[in-house]
């Protein structure tokens, strides 16, 4: 991988093994070349994403974003940018043990080996909509009707240096929608806080963790009741048995039946005590 | 954001940059892709008791001149005028017009810099002044290291918490140093007519104003 420090531009390893360079030396203030191969695959459209999106920053740097965005997302709920920096800047580790998680399952290794992506235009939203009722496909697609969301709104991952752990911040993004329709949550507070506790045990995020903790704040003193008394005892024991998330293959299951989908993933539905 | 980068700094190389221009009325001026006010209203104040009359701010982008205009209103400087155009050809703007030309912090997004000189020189009325106020070249080595250092460092950072955006703030700090120096800049008001072309530095050369006449 040919790289410009301090520069804007990164250089795909296949252009770098073509022998072509465009340096514009003025910015380029130091420069390695690395004749490590690329393990990646320059061929998977994931690798332009990256590319495009992929931001260097050195570890102070990352420091500080982390910091700095944990704050603005506390005092300003409405920058959904800074939640996404504050996951990425300060999941490293966590995205280590989510990447273990999924090389040790047959189906992770598949999901890290397609790098597939959930948006409008590789989900026919179409064709899972004329899918048989309480098919995983057709649920999806109410549970996006109902709560007035898209597959669109997921902001690519940015300050994720490795392409493999970049993915995985990524598929954690996208399939967190049908995180919450496997497990029957809705988009309000419980209902996000529950998802939280579920994601935050099984991938060790800290923004999902600090999310579990600290979103039951804002609940009213109602809501609250129904928080200690059936989500979060409920939450706490899915996230347990179930299957890790990022192990469901989501786009080979449109069309298994809900009820079978449970089963084998070993979710319990929900229900209020 | 332009508090936050400079530490508030960037007001008073405003308010230095109009008190060099020391507009006296009558007068025709032109301020250039000075789309949200900030000195024109600056040079309105200066002229006292004006409700903006005889100052014209010129844009390439509508959306900050309303901006501008809306906080014109809201000053009261009614007498001012708006006009969405390109400093590279400002084809609604007839020669030897205005007394002075400002443009601050606007010509170093120009793609064309030799051709946004010529109509300012254009435009201008013999005896007219043209008075730039841009990001430069910090002389002393030991504070360019240090200024490089801020700029690369932590202003994306700001940026992206701030604004979201990391790579508009990496492209503003690269800019800078795209844009010619001190000399190099003279130089090239002088190549567009302009005389006794000077300039002056604020801030160690963090930032420069150019100043040119047209005879």
């Amino acid at each position: 991988m040919l790289k410009l420090i301090n520069g804007r531009n990164w250089y795909a390893a296949c252009t770098f093994r073509r022998g072509i360079v465009i340096s514009s030396e003025k910015f380029c203030l130091k420069a390695e070349a690395s004749s490590e191969e690329d393990s990646s695959g320059a061929d998977n459209p994931y690798f332009a994403d990256f590319q495009k999106f992929h931001i260097e920053a050195s570890p102070a740097q990352k420091l500080v974003l982390s910091i700095g965005s944990a704050i603005t997302t506390l005092l300003n709920p409405g920058r959904p940018d800074a939640l996404g920096v504050f996951g990425e800047t300060s999941g490293h580790s966590a995205l280590q043990k989510m990447h273990e998680k999924m090389m040790a399952s047959s189906d992770g290794q598949l999901i890290l080996t397609d790098k597939p992506r959930i948006n409008s235009s590789t989900v026919d939203l179409n064709w899972l909509k004329k899918l048989p009722p309480n098919t995983l496909g057709r649920t999806y697609i109410k549970f996006l009707e109902e709560n007035n969301v898209t597959p669109d709104s997921r902001t690519p991952v940015q300050f994720v240096d490795d392409i493999e752990l970049a993915f995985v911040m990524q598929r954690y993004r996208e399939i967190h929608d049908l995180v919450h329709t496997v497990l029957g949550m809705p988009t309000n507070m419980l209902g996000e806080v529950a998802v939280k506790w579920v994601e935050g045990i099984q991938t060790g995020l800290p923004m999902c963790v600090s999310g579990a903790i600290f979103g039951p704040l804002r609940l009213k003193p109602k809501q609250r009741q129904r928080y200690l008394n059936s989500y979060l005892p409920w939450a706490l024991s899915t996230a347990a048995n179930a299957e890790f998330v990022l192990n469901i293959y989501f786009e080979k299951r449109w069309e298994q039946p809900m009820g079978e989908l449970l089963k084998e993933l070993k979710i319990e539905p929900f229900v209020e005590t | 954001m332009n508090d936050a980068m400079s530490f508030g700094i960037h007001r008073l190389w405003k308010d230095i940059f109009v008190d060099r221009l020391a507009p006296s009325k009558p007068c025709k001026i032109l301020d250039v892709a000075g789309g949200t006010g900030d000195i024109a209203f600056r040079i309105a104040k200066y002229l006292r008791n004006s409700d903006g009359g005889g100052i014209t701010v010129c844009d390439i982008n509508q959306a900050m001149l309303d901006v501008g205009r809306k906080r014109a209103s809201e000053l009261g400087f009614s007498g001012m005028e708006w006009l969405q155009g390109n400093a590279e050809c400002l084809s609604s703007i007839a020669d030897n017009t205005y007394d002075s030309y400002t443009i601050a912090f606007g010509i170093r997004n120009v793609t064309h810099i030799d051709k946004a000189l010529k109509e300012a020189y254009r435009v201008l009325k013999p005896g007219g002044q043209f008075m730039c106020l841009e990001f430069s070249q910090v002389q002393n080595e030991n504070l360019r290291w240090l200024y490089d250092q801020y700029s690369f460092q932590a202003i994306p950072v700001m940026g992206q918490l701030i604004a979201g955006q990391w790579k508009a703030y990496q492209y503003l700090v690269e800019s800078i140093r795209q844009f010619p120096n001190q000399e190099e800049f003279a130089g090239m008001i002088e190549r567009a007519g302009f005389a006794f072309v000077r300039h002056e530095n604020l801030t160690f050369g963090v930032v420069a104003i150019h100043c040119g006449h047209k005879l």
